[in-house]
Protein backbone atom coordinates (compact mmCIF):
# COMPACT_ATOMS: atom_id res chain seq x y z
CA UNK A 1 0.00 0.00 0.00
CA UNK A 2 2.57 2.56 1.19
CA UNK A 3 5.02 1.71 -2.33
CA UNK A 4 1.87 2.53 -4.20
CA UNK A 5 1.06 5.57 -2.34
CA UNK A 6 4.55 6.67 -2.79
CA UNK A 7 4.12 6.07 -6.69
CA UNK A 8 1.22 8.31 -6.54
CA UNK A 9 2.67 10.87 -4.68
CA UNK A 10 6.00 10.88 -6.39
CA UNK A 11 3.79 11.15 -9.35
CA UNK A 12 2.99 14.88 -8.30
CA UNK A 13 1.88 14.81 -4.80
CA UNK A 14 -1.14 13.66 -2.29
CA UNK A 15 -4.02 15.57 -3.97
CA UNK A 16 -2.85 14.27 -7.63
CA UNK A 17 -2.96 10.66 -5.79
CA UNK A 18 -6.25 11.51 -3.99
CA UNK A 19 -7.40 12.62 -7.02
CA UNK A 20 -6.07 9.88 -9.60
CA UNK A 21 -8.26 7.61 -7.00
CA UNK A 22 -10.90 8.80 -7.06
CA UNK A 23 -11.42 9.21 -10.64
CA UNK A 24 -13.34 6.29 -12.70
CA UNK A 25 -12.64 4.32 -15.57
CA UNK A 26 -14.31 6.43 -18.12
CA UNK A 27 -15.62 5.84 -21.39
CA UNK A 28 -17.23 7.97 -24.04
CA UNK A 29 -17.38 11.29 -23.28
CA UNK A 30 -14.81 12.04 -21.48
CA UNK A 31 -12.35 14.97 -20.72
CA UNK A 32 -8.90 13.28 -21.84
CA UNK A 33 -6.60 15.28 -19.35
CA UNK A 34 -8.76 15.03 -15.98
CA UNK A 35 -10.47 11.77 -17.04
CA UNK A 36 -13.75 12.82 -15.87
CA UNK A 37 -17.29 12.03 -17.17
CA UNK A 38 -17.49 15.52 -19.17
CA UNK A 39 -20.93 15.10 -20.84
CA UNK A 40 -24.05 13.11 -19.71
CA UNK A 41 -22.74 10.20 -21.90
CA UNK A 42 -19.70 8.87 -20.33
CA UNK A 43 -19.67 5.11 -19.11
CA UNK A 44 -18.22 4.51 -16.03
CA UNK A 45 -16.94 1.10 -16.62
CA UNK A 46 -15.01 0.40 -13.16
CA UNK A 47 -18.49 1.28 -11.28
CA UNK A 48 -20.26 -0.83 -13.65
CA UNK A 49 -17.96 -3.75 -13.56
CA UNK A 50 -17.91 -4.41 -9.88
CA UNK A 51 -21.55 -3.60 -9.31
CA UNK A 52 -22.09 -5.98 -11.84
CA UNK A 53 -19.80 -8.33 -10.80
CA UNK A 54 -20.67 -8.67 -7.61
CA UNK A 55 -24.72 -8.56 -7.79
CA UNK A 56 -23.67 -11.65 -10.20
CA UNK A 57 -21.86 -13.74 -7.28
CA UNK A 58 -24.72 -12.86 -5.22
CA UNK A 59 -27.17 -14.70 -7.53
CA UNK A 60 -24.77 -17.37 -8.47
CA UNK A 61 -24.22 -18.27 -4.63
CA UNK A 62 -28.20 -17.88 -4.17
CA UNK A 63 -28.58 -19.97 -7.23
CA UNK A 64 -26.20 -22.82 -5.84
CA UNK A 65 -27.22 -22.60 -2.37
CA UNK A 66 -31.11 -23.30 -3.99
CA UNK A 67 -30.33 -25.93 -5.54
CA UNK A 68 -29.28 -27.62 -1.91
CA UNK A 69 -31.88 -26.53 0.32
CA UNK A 70 -32.95 -28.25 3.40
CA UNK A 71 -35.78 -27.25 5.31
CA UNK A 72 -34.45 -29.35 8.27
CA UNK A 73 -31.68 -28.66 9.82
CA UNK A 74 -29.90 -26.05 7.88
CA UNK A 75 -26.27 -26.58 7.67
CA UNK A 76 -23.89 -23.27 7.89
CA UNK A 77 -24.50 -21.61 5.04
CA UNK A 78 -27.87 -21.45 5.05
CA UNK A 79 -27.96 -21.05 8.28
CA UNK A 80 -26.21 -18.06 7.82
CA UNK A 81 -28.21 -16.81 4.77
CA UNK A 82 -31.73 -17.67 6.49
CA UNK A 83 -30.64 -15.44 9.33
CA UNK A 84 -30.41 -12.77 6.56
CA UNK A 85 -33.52 -13.16 5.12
CA UNK A 86 -34.89 -13.99 8.24
CA UNK A 87 -33.34 -10.30 9.25
CA UNK A 88 -34.83 -8.52 6.40
CA UNK A 89 -38.29 -10.16 6.74
CA UNK A 90 -38.82 -8.92 10.37
CA UNK A 91 -37.87 -5.57 9.30
CA UNK A 92 -40.82 -5.70 6.18
CA UNK A 93 -42.98 -6.67 8.63
CA UNK A 94 -41.99 -4.22 11.34
CA UNK A 95 -42.31 -1.21 9.24
CA UNK A 96 -44.36 -2.14 6.29
CA UNK A 97 -48.34 -2.05 6.46
CA UNK A 98 -50.29 -4.17 4.28
CA UNK A 99 -48.59 -6.94 1.92
CA UNK A 100 -46.92 -6.48 -1.12
CA UNK A 101 -44.36 -9.53 -2.59
CA UNK A 102 -42.08 -7.08 -4.25
CA UNK A 103 -41.04 -5.44 -1.01
CA UNK A 104 -39.17 -7.83 0.82
CA UNK A 105 -37.37 -9.19 -1.96
CA UNK A 106 -36.25 -5.08 -2.70
CA UNK A 107 -35.34 -4.39 0.88
CA UNK A 108 -32.99 -7.94 0.84
CA UNK A 109 -31.32 -6.78 -2.60
CA UNK A 110 -30.81 -3.28 -1.63
CA UNK A 111 -29.13 -4.90 1.97
CA UNK A 112 -26.84 -7.49 0.62
CA UNK A 113 -25.99 -5.82 -2.82
CA UNK A 114 -25.79 -2.71 -0.88
CA UNK A 115 -23.51 -4.24 1.91
CA UNK A 116 -21.19 -6.64 -0.79
CA UNK A 117 -20.23 -3.24 -3.05
CA UNK A 118 -19.84 -1.21 0.50
CA UNK A 119 -17.61 -4.21 1.39
CA UNK A 120 -14.82 -3.39 -1.74
CA UNK A 121 -14.16 -0.51 0.62
CA UNK A 122 -12.00 -2.69 2.45
CA UNK A 123 -9.40 -3.91 0.05
CA UNK A 124 -6.77 -2.51 0.24
CA UNK A 125 -7.11 1.09 -1.46
CA UNK A 126 -4.11 0.64 -3.90
CA UNK A 127 -4.10 -3.06 -4.39
CA UNK A 128 -7.00 -3.66 -7.49
CA UNK A 129 -5.69 -0.40 -9.04
CA UNK A 130 -2.47 -1.67 -9.00
CA UNK A 131 -3.55 -4.94 -10.22
CA UNK A 132 -5.47 -3.42 -12.93
CA UNK A 133 -2.50 -1.28 -13.84
CA UNK A 134 -0.48 -4.35 -14.80
CA UNK A 135 -3.03 -4.59 -17.54
CA UNK A 136 -3.08 -1.29 -18.83
CA UNK A 137 -6.44 0.13 -16.84
CA UNK A 138 -4.86 3.36 -15.15
CA UNK A 139 -7.68 4.52 -13.91
CA UNK A 140 -10.12 2.49 -11.16
CA UNK A 141 -12.51 3.17 -8.46
CA UNK A 142 -13.21 -0.16 -7.18
CA UNK A 143 -16.05 0.89 -4.79
CA UNK A 144 -19.53 0.74 -6.50
CA UNK A 145 -21.49 2.94 -3.98
CA UNK A 146 -18.88 5.61 -3.73
CA UNK A 147 -20.05 6.74 -6.87
CA UNK A 148 -22.88 9.15 -7.42
CA UNK A 149 -24.64 7.29 -10.47
CA UNK A 150 -24.96 3.82 -8.45
CA UNK A 151 -26.45 5.13 -4.89
CA UNK A 152 -28.45 7.43 -7.13
CA UNK A 153 -29.86 4.56 -9.76
CA UNK A 154 -31.28 2.75 -6.81
CA UNK A 155 -32.23 5.48 -4.55
CA UNK A 156 -34.31 6.92 -8.32
CA UNK A 157 -35.74 3.34 -8.74
CA UNK A 158 -37.04 3.34 -5.11
CA UNK A 159 -38.63 6.80 -5.78
CA UNK A 160 -40.28 5.69 -9.19
CA UNK A 161 -41.73 2.89 -7.13
CA UNK A 162 -42.80 5.19 -4.48
CA UNK A 163 -44.24 7.11 -7.38
CA UNK A 164 -45.99 4.32 -8.90
CA UNK A 165 -47.50 2.63 -5.48
CA UNK A 166 -48.76 5.99 -4.29
CA UNK A 167 -50.42 6.47 -7.71
CA UNK A 168 -51.99 2.95 -7.72
CA UNK A 169 -53.04 2.43 -3.78
CA UNK A 170 -54.22 6.30 -3.66
CA UNK A 171 -55.02 6.75 -7.13
CA UNK A 172 -53.73 10.08 -9.56
CA UNK A 173 -56.05 11.88 -7.83
CA UNK A 174 -55.79 11.35 -4.03
CA UNK A 175 -51.73 11.23 -4.82
CA UNK A 176 -52.14 15.02 -6.47
CA UNK A 177 -54.60 15.85 -3.06
CA UNK A 178 -51.75 14.83 -1.33
CA UNK A 179 -49.62 17.28 -2.78
CA UNK A 180 -52.62 20.30 -2.44
CA UNK A 181 -53.75 19.40 0.73
CA UNK A 182 -51.08 18.67 2.51
CA UNK A 183 -49.28 19.35 5.23
CA UNK A 184 -51.27 22.74 5.86
CA UNK A 185 -55.33 22.27 4.85
CA UNK A 186 -56.64 23.64 2.34
CA UNK A 187 -56.17 27.10 3.13
CA UNK A 188 -52.12 26.81 2.30
CA UNK A 189 -52.71 25.41 -1.41
CA UNK A 190 -49.68 26.58 -2.74
CA UNK A 191 -47.18 26.13 0.12
CA UNK A 192 -48.22 22.58 0.14
CA UNK A 193 -47.22 21.99 -2.97
CA UNK A 194 -43.60 23.33 -2.37
CA UNK A 195 -43.64 21.35 1.14
CA UNK A 196 -44.64 18.17 -0.18
CA UNK A 197 -43.08 18.23 -3.95
CA UNK A 198 -39.65 19.04 -1.76
CA UNK A 199 -40.34 16.28 1.11
CA UNK A 200 -41.15 13.78 -1.76
CA UNK A 201 -37.97 14.78 -3.59
CA UNK A 202 -36.05 14.97 -0.53
CA UNK A 203 -36.45 10.94 -0.20
CA UNK A 204 -34.66 10.09 -2.64
CA UNK A 205 -31.65 12.55 -2.48
CA UNK A 206 -31.64 11.86 1.21
CA UNK A 207 -31.25 7.90 0.20
CA UNK A 208 -28.53 8.40 -2.75
CA UNK A 209 -26.87 11.34 -1.41
CA UNK A 210 -26.18 9.53 2.28
CA UNK A 211 -25.03 6.69 1.05
CA UNK A 212 -22.64 8.06 -1.50
CA UNK A 213 -21.11 10.01 1.15
CA UNK A 214 -20.81 8.03 3.72
CA UNK A 215 -18.53 5.16 1.38
CA UNK A 216 -17.30 8.12 -0.11
CA UNK A 217 -16.17 9.80 2.65
CA UNK A 218 -15.21 6.85 4.44
CA UNK A 219 -12.81 5.68 0.91
CA UNK A 220 -11.53 9.13 1.21
CA UNK A 221 -10.35 8.25 4.89
CA UNK A 222 -8.62 5.40 3.48
CA UNK A 223 -6.71 7.19 1.02
CA UNK A 224 -5.76 9.51 3.52
CA UNK A 225 -4.54 6.89 5.86
CA UNK A 226 -2.47 5.08 2.88
CA UNK A 227 -0.63 8.68 2.24
CA UNK A 228 0.91 8.84 6.05
CA UNK A 229 3.99 6.72 5.50
CA UNK A 230 3.80 7.50 1.77
CA UNK A 231 4.94 10.49 1.88
CA UNK A 232 7.62 10.27 4.05
CA UNK A 233 10.61 9.26 2.08
CA UNK A 234 12.29 5.66 2.94
CA UNK A 235 14.33 6.47 6.17
CA UNK A 236 13.98 7.31 9.77
CA UNK A 237 10.72 8.95 9.06
CA UNK A 238 9.52 5.78 7.66
CA UNK A 239 9.72 4.01 11.11
CA UNK A 240 7.45 6.66 12.86
CA UNK A 241 4.76 6.88 9.81
CA UNK A 242 4.53 3.35 9.00
CA UNK A 243 3.43 1.76 12.39
CA UNK A 244 1.28 4.84 12.84
CA UNK A 245 -0.56 4.24 9.47
CA UNK A 246 -0.98 0.40 10.10
CA UNK A 247 -2.95 1.01 13.32
CA UNK A 248 -5.04 4.01 11.92
CA UNK A 249 -6.17 1.78 8.83
CA UNK A 250 -6.66 -1.22 11.01
CA UNK A 251 -8.63 1.05 13.26
CA UNK A 252 -10.74 2.68 10.58
CA UNK A 253 -11.29 -0.66 8.67
CA UNK A 254 -13.18 -1.83 12.43
CA UNK A 255 -14.70 1.04 12.28
CA UNK A 256 -16.10 1.11 8.56
CA UNK A 257 -17.14 -2.66 9.26
CA UNK A 258 -19.77 -1.11 11.00
CA UNK A 259 -20.25 2.11 8.65
CA UNK A 260 -21.10 -0.26 5.64
CA UNK A 261 -23.86 -2.84 7.45
CA UNK A 262 -24.97 0.74 8.68
CA UNK A 263 -25.60 2.27 5.80
CA UNK A 264 -26.98 -0.31 3.24
CA UNK A 265 -29.26 -1.22 6.32
CA UNK A 266 -30.38 2.54 6.75
CA UNK A 267 -30.63 2.06 2.88
CA UNK A 268 -32.97 -0.57 3.06
CA UNK A 269 -34.78 0.65 5.84
CA UNK A 270 -35.82 4.03 4.81
CA UNK A 271 -36.56 2.32 1.56
CA UNK A 272 -39.33 0.15 2.85
CA UNK A 273 -40.38 2.76 5.31
CA UNK A 274 -40.90 5.28 2.49
CA UNK A 275 -42.91 2.44 0.57
CA UNK A 276 -44.95 1.66 3.66
CA UNK A 277 -45.78 5.15 3.34
CA UNK A 278 -46.87 5.10 -0.18
CA UNK A 279 -49.04 2.31 0.59
CA UNK A 280 -50.93 3.91 3.47
CA UNK A 281 -53.73 5.46 1.83
CA UNK A 282 -54.47 8.13 4.85
CA UNK A 283 -51.37 10.38 4.43
CA UNK B 1 -18.77 13.24 -9.61
CA UNK B 2 -20.93 13.75 -12.68
CA UNK B 3 -24.73 11.69 -13.27
CA UNK B 4 -23.78 10.10 -16.79
CA UNK B 5 -25.06 7.32 -18.61
CA UNK B 6 -23.95 5.17 -15.66
CA UNK B 7 -26.92 6.16 -13.83
CA UNK B 8 -29.12 4.76 -16.17
CA UNK B 9 -27.31 1.77 -17.13
CA UNK B 10 -27.38 1.07 -13.07
CA UNK B 11 -30.48 1.18 -12.80
CA UNK B 12 -31.18 -1.44 -15.17
CA UNK B 13 -28.66 -3.20 -13.34
CA UNK B 14 -30.36 -2.93 -10.16
CA UNK B 15 -34.01 -3.84 -11.78
CA UNK B 16 -32.30 -6.76 -12.75
CA UNK B 17 -30.63 -7.78 -9.58
CA UNK B 18 -34.25 -7.16 -7.93
CA UNK B 19 -35.78 -9.91 -9.59
CA UNK B 20 -32.88 -12.00 -9.73
CA UNK B 21 -33.05 -12.08 -6.38
CA UNK B 22 -36.58 -12.38 -5.73
CA UNK B 23 -36.39 -15.39 -8.18
CA UNK B 24 -33.21 -17.17 -6.90
CA UNK B 25 -32.55 -16.62 -3.44
CA UNK B 26 -36.11 -14.73 -1.93
CA UNK B 27 -38.32 -17.06 -3.38
CA UNK B 28 -36.85 -20.24 -2.89
CA UNK B 29 -35.57 -19.40 1.07
CA UNK B 30 -39.01 -17.76 2.18
CA UNK B 31 -41.05 -20.26 0.55
CA UNK B 32 -38.66 -22.89 2.54
CA UNK B 33 -39.06 -20.84 6.08
CA UNK B 34 -42.28 -20.60 5.48
CA UNK B 35 -42.64 -24.67 5.34
CA UNK B 36 -40.23 -25.11 8.10
CA UNK B 37 -42.27 -22.69 10.57
CA UNK B 38 -45.28 -24.74 9.58
CA UNK B 39 -43.72 -28.17 10.21
CA UNK B 40 -42.55 -26.73 13.61
CA UNK B 41 -45.96 -25.08 14.50
CA UNK B 42 -47.87 -28.09 13.47
CA UNK B 43 -45.13 -30.61 15.49
CA UNK B 44 -45.46 -27.49 18.78
CA UNK B 45 -49.64 -28.98 18.09
CA UNK B 46 -48.91 -32.42 18.03
CA UNK B 47 -47.23 -31.90 20.90
CA UNK B 48 -49.90 -30.34 22.57
CA UNK B 49 -52.51 -32.49 21.14
CA UNK B 50 -50.45 -35.39 22.89
CA UNK B 51 -50.06 -34.35 26.16
CA UNK B 52 -53.88 -32.89 26.20
CA UNK B 53 -54.54 -36.72 25.32
CA UNK B 54 -52.01 -38.01 27.69
CA UNK B 55 -53.69 -35.72 30.35
CA UNK B 56 -57.31 -37.39 29.12
CA UNK B 57 -55.87 -40.94 29.25
CA UNK B 58 -54.16 -40.47 32.68
CA UNK B 59 -57.49 -38.96 33.95
CA UNK B 60 -59.36 -42.43 32.24
CA UNK B 61 -57.36 -44.63 34.18
CA UNK B 62 -57.96 -42.53 37.39
CA UNK B 63 -61.59 -43.15 36.81
CA UNK B 64 -61.45 -46.82 35.80
CA UNK B 65 -58.94 -47.85 38.65
CA UNK B 66 -61.49 -46.13 41.07
CA UNK B 67 -64.35 -48.06 39.43
CA UNK B 68 -62.54 -51.50 39.28
CA UNK B 69 -61.91 -50.81 43.17
CA UNK B 70 -65.07 -50.02 44.06
CA UNK B 71 -66.19 -52.78 42.17
CA UNK B 72 -63.96 -54.69 44.06
CA UNK B 73 -65.43 -53.55 47.34
CA UNK B 74 -68.57 -54.67 46.55
CA UNK B 75 -67.94 -58.09 45.02
CA UNK B 76 -65.94 -58.55 48.37
CA UNK B 77 -68.94 -57.18 50.57
CA UNK B 78 -71.49 -59.14 48.33
CA UNK B 79 -69.08 -62.81 49.10
CA UNK B 80 -68.86 -61.75 52.41
CA UNK B 81 -72.79 -61.64 52.49
CA UNK B 82 -73.22 -64.69 50.46
CA UNK B 83 -70.56 -66.79 52.97
CA UNK B 84 -72.54 -65.98 56.04
CA UNK B 85 -75.66 -67.28 54.07
CA UNK B 86 -74.07 -70.61 53.03
CA UNK B 87 -72.76 -70.80 56.74
CA UNK B 88 -76.53 -69.79 58.22
CA UNK B 89 -77.76 -72.46 55.43
CA UNK B 90 -75.45 -74.82 56.41
CA UNK B 91 -76.36 -74.31 59.91
CA UNK B 92 -80.08 -75.10 59.65
CA UNK B 93 -79.56 -77.74 57.31
CA UNK B 94 -77.31 -79.49 59.99
CA UNK B 95 -79.65 -78.56 62.87
CA UNK B 96 -82.93 -79.81 60.30
CA UNK B 97 -80.79 -82.97 59.67
CA UNK B 98 -80.31 -83.76 63.33
CA UNK B 99 -83.82 -83.15 63.83
CA UNK B 100 -84.65 -85.85 61.35
CA UNK B 101 -81.73 -88.47 63.05
CA UNK B 102 -83.22 -87.89 65.82
CA UNK B 103 -86.73 -88.94 64.91
CA UNK B 104 -86.04 -91.94 62.90
CA UNK B 105 -84.20 -92.93 65.75
CA UNK B 106 -86.54 -92.98 68.47
CA UNK B 107 -89.20 -94.25 65.42
CA UNK B 108 -86.74 -97.09 65.42
CA UNK B 109 -86.94 -97.37 69.11
CA UNK B 110 -90.34 -97.59 68.93
CA UNK B 111 -90.48 -100.17 66.32
CA UNK B 112 -87.46 -102.37 68.30
CA UNK B 113 -90.00 -102.04 71.66
CA UNK B 114 -92.83 -103.25 69.92
CA UNK B 115 -91.02 -106.00 68.74
CA UNK B 116 -89.43 -106.59 71.97
CA UNK B 117 -93.08 -106.62 73.63
CA UNK B 118 -94.42 -108.82 70.71
CA UNK B 119 -91.54 -111.18 71.32
CA UNK B 120 -92.17 -111.90 74.93
CA UNK B 121 -96.11 -111.93 74.68
CA UNK B 122 -95.23 -115.59 72.53
CA UNK B 123 -92.63 -116.30 74.67
CA UNK B 124 -94.84 -115.88 77.51
CA UNK B 125 -97.83 -117.55 75.62
CA UNK B 126 -95.38 -120.69 75.03
CA UNK B 127 -94.24 -120.79 79.02
CA UNK B 128 -98.04 -120.77 80.05
CA UNK B 129 -98.82 -123.40 77.40
CA UNK B 130 -96.12 -125.27 78.65
CA UNK B 131 -96.78 -124.63 82.39
CA UNK B 132 -100.54 -125.06 81.94
CA UNK B 133 -99.71 -128.25 80.01
CA UNK B 134 -97.48 -129.57 83.07
CA UNK B 135 -99.85 -128.22 85.39
CA UNK B 136 -103.05 -130.10 84.07
CA UNK B 137 -100.73 -133.22 83.16
CA UNK B 138 -103.12 -133.98 80.35
CA UNK B 139 -102.68 -133.31 76.36
CA UNK B 140 -104.93 -130.31 75.96
CA UNK B 141 -106.55 -129.64 72.37
CA UNK B 142 -104.26 -126.95 70.83
CA UNK B 143 -106.26 -126.05 68.61
CA UNK B 144 -109.76 -126.36 70.93
CA UNK B 145 -108.03 -123.86 73.25
CA UNK B 146 -106.40 -121.67 71.55
CA UNK B 147 -108.60 -118.80 71.23
CA UNK B 148 -108.70 -118.58 75.13
CA UNK B 149 -104.42 -118.74 75.24
CA UNK B 150 -104.71 -115.85 72.57
CA UNK B 151 -106.77 -114.16 75.11
CA UNK B 152 -104.80 -114.41 77.98
CA UNK B 153 -101.68 -113.92 75.72
CA UNK B 154 -103.42 -110.61 75.00
CA UNK B 155 -104.31 -109.60 78.49
CA UNK B 156 -100.34 -109.85 79.15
Amino acid sequence: MSQAASEGSSGGGSVQYIQHHLTNLCVGDCDPVTHQAAGFWALHVDTLFFSILLGALMVFVSYRLGKRLTDGVPGGFQNFVESIIDFVATQVKDTFPGHNPLIAPLGLTIFVWVWLMNFMDLIPVDLLPLIASWFGIHYLKVVPTTDLNTTMAMSLTVFVLIVFYSIKVKGLGGYLKMFLFHPFGKFLIPVNIVMTAIEELAKPLSLGLRLFGNLFAGELVFLLIALLSGGAALGAALLIWFPLQVVLDVGWLLFHILIITLQAFIFMVLTIVYLGMAHTSDH
Amino acid sequence: MNITVTLIAQMAAFIVMIMLVKKFLWGPVSGLLEARQKRIADGLAAAEKGKHEQELAEKRAKETLKESKSQAADIIAQAQKRASEIVEEAKDNARGEADRIVAAANAEIATEVNQAKEHLREQVSVLVMTAASQVLKREIDAKAHEKIIKDVAAKI
